[in-house]
């Protein structure tokens, strides 16, 4: 029986020799993450249990539990650090040694941990207490997001239920013009499928122009799987993925592949180079038109940042735009992760940044979901990076957010209007 | 499974996290505070309106976004029982039905469109059948999947125990 790199994943780890799409499996779980917003909530349940009378001592395997502080780093205010503060006794309580501290060497957004550590590895199941966890599956892992009640669960038992999704593949031929990106390309997806177009579905890539693409800009077509409603988002691994782990870490992974001849419950075929900048309207990812035919639209932000796009990749195509030029709007930048940020300092990015006028700011959630550090007022537009843009996302439920490329929130940055950066001169 | 009584506060589709519980107050750990600002992206008197064992009827896709567990948390404590939908998304459905919080119950689209807001419902679990009592309708749930329904019954996944691996 044939099967896809999902099907293949999950019945392996299932200890079955095959699973078709509906069957409901246990199966066990390789990495599981929690982050400031998911991990005090993991507590308080282990806190219930044990006054329910269940004697917790020890967790099923502290070495494959990662921990991020993200969301609301530098502690916002005193209650985030209360939850950072339960975040870390909770790691010293059950040993885990893999706690991405902020002010303490590397940190960042928990999705670009997993890849730029290589927490995850081709091949395995990863359970993440977050919602983009789907993000990881550019690596070739299923790698699902869930609630704090399952992750609990997965940390006592080292196991789950999944209902084997279905696979919707996108086919992505030739090659990306050099003004769009792949973000622009998973944007054309969400806008044509909708935001439950996904849902349950795997959401597999593949196609000439996602084997060119660069790891960073993979993960963003699976990173916004989760606008599609995908349960996740996977790409086959390939000699990049390789090469790419290879450089980040020194533990041995088998890839697993798809057969040929899996079967697909719907196969997509784009043309990469027919692809334009767009742009995500308020208030739906799905709200998808050309950036040429919102030129006139007047911002008063341009953010990049999150998990979406504040990659390394992300930075160095902001650059080459912003290079020489200033920004007549509000300009925020934050790198995904210490790690990037170093990275962008030693290439001269952030000095770029800086003479353009932009801040640069520390690898954090803050803005993204509107908790902090770069929250917008009643009616403040913004040009954004990252994934969501639904009411009050990033602020006041009067907001507005347009999601874009880094290339098109960079010319836009540059203008004060939402600009295709083939328009820029 | 008993039957469930209550009166209906009426959404549209795609209703997401961040309208049933917006980001600022993720780091809410106390899931009374979390509930007086429940559906606040969307409905501003909805705390004010609801009383304990009401439902949510929403369009299709409900839940969509972030994979906060506060979203079912913040709808139990301001007292809904149930949220009745044509589609739900992933995450939340799980959440509901793992965590313990309130039951996702798949209604048609074509109940969703016929039910109001503020009917009185009378929701047999046994049976799948749903009462409108203030239009004297009726209308059948989708049955839970297998592994939900057990689940369900053993009060959340916590309690659940697998008969095999
Ligand atoms: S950057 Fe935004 S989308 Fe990514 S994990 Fe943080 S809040 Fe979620």
């Amino acid at each position: 029986m044939t099967m896809t790199i999902t099907e293949k994943i999950i019945a392996r780890a299932a200890g079955k020799d095959s699973v078709s799409p509906g069957d409901v499996v246990f199966a066990n779980v390789d990495k599981v993450m929690v982050h400031d917003v998911s991990g005090p909530g993991v507590a308080t349940i282990f806190n219930d249990l044990e006054k329910e009378g269940h004697k917790i001592d020890k967790l099923w395997d502290p070495s494959r539990i990662w921990v991020a502080e993200d969301h609301f780093v530098p502690a916002s205010d005193k209650q985030a650090a209360q939850n950072i503060g339960t975040l870390e006794d909770f790691v010293k309580r059950f040993h885990i040694s893999k706690h991405f501290k902020y002010g303490i060497g590397q940190f960042g957004i928990c999705h670009t941990l997993s890849h730029e550590e290589a927490l995850v590895l081709p091949g395995e199941v990863y359970v993440g207490g977050d919602s983009h966890t789907n993000t990881t599956g550019a690596l070739g892992a299923f790698a699902v997001g869930m609630g704090h009640t399952d992750v609990a669960y997965v940390m006592l038992n080292g196991t789950i239920w999944f209902r084997v999704p279905e696979t919707l593949l996108f086919k992505i031929n030739g090659r990306l013009p050099d003004y769009a990106m792949a973000k622009d390309m998973i944007l054309r997806i969400i806008g044509d499928i909708g935001t439950d177009g996904g849902a349950y579905y795997a959401m597999q890539f593949d196609g000439s122009a996602v084997r060119e693409m660069a790891m960073d800009e993979r993960i963003t077509l699976t990173n916004m799987t989760t606008e599609a409603g995908a349960k996740n988002g996977v790409i086959d691994p390939d000699e990049k993925t390789v090469e790419y782990l290879k450089a980040r870490t020194s533990e041995k992974f088998t890839p697993v592949h798809g057969d040929k001849g899996a079967e697909y419950a719907k196969v997509y075929e784009y043309e990469a180079g027919k692809m334009v900048p767009l742009v995500a309207k308020p208030y739906s990812p799905a709200n998808v038109v050309e950036a040429r035919e919102l030129t006139g639209v007047e911002l008063d932000k341009a953010y990049v940042g999150s998990c979406t796009g504040a990659k390394l990749t992300d930075l160095r195509e902001v650059a080459k735009i912003l290079k020489g030029r200033k920004v007549k709007i509000r300009t925020e930048i934050l790198p995904a992760a210490q790690s990037i940020f170093m990275q962008a300092l030693k290439e001269g990015l952030v000095q770029i940044f800086m003479e353009s006028g932009a801040l640069v700011g520390p690898p954090t959630c803050g803005a993204c979901c509107g908790a902090h550090m770069g929250v917008l007022r009643k009616n403040e537009v913004c040009i954004s990076t990252t994934n969501r843009n639904f009411p009050g996302r990033m602020g006041d439920k009067e907001s507005k957010t347009y999601l874009a490329s880094p290339k098109t929130a960079a010319a836009s940055a540059v203008t004060g209007r939402i600009t295709d950066p083939r328009d820029l001169r | 499974m008993t039957i469930l009584r209550g009166r209906v506060h009426k959404y549209g589709a795609n209703i997401d996290t961040d309208v049933i519980i917006p980001g600022a107050y993720l780091k809410e750990m106390d899931p009374k505070k979390l509930a007086t600002h429940a559906m606040e992206g969307v409905d501003s008197e909805f705390t004010k309106k609801v009383k304990p064992g009401d439902f949510v009827v929403a369009g299709r896709n409900f839940g969509c976004g972030s994979s906060r567990e506060h979203a079912p948390i913040a709808l139990k404590y301001s007292g809904i029982k149930a949220v009745l939908a044509p589609t739900f998304a992933r995450i939340f459905y799980r959440n509901a039905v793992d965590g313990s919080h309130l039951l996702p119950i798949e209604i048609t689209d074509d109940a969703y469109s016929k039910i109001e807001k503020d009917d009185e419902l009378e929701i047999d679990l046994q049976n799948g059948q749903i009462k409108n009592l203030s239009r004297g309708a009726s209308y059948t749930m989708k049955p839970f999947p297998d592994i939900v329904l057990k689940i369900i019954q053993a009060g959340g996944l916590m309690n659940y125990k697998p008969d095999k691996h």
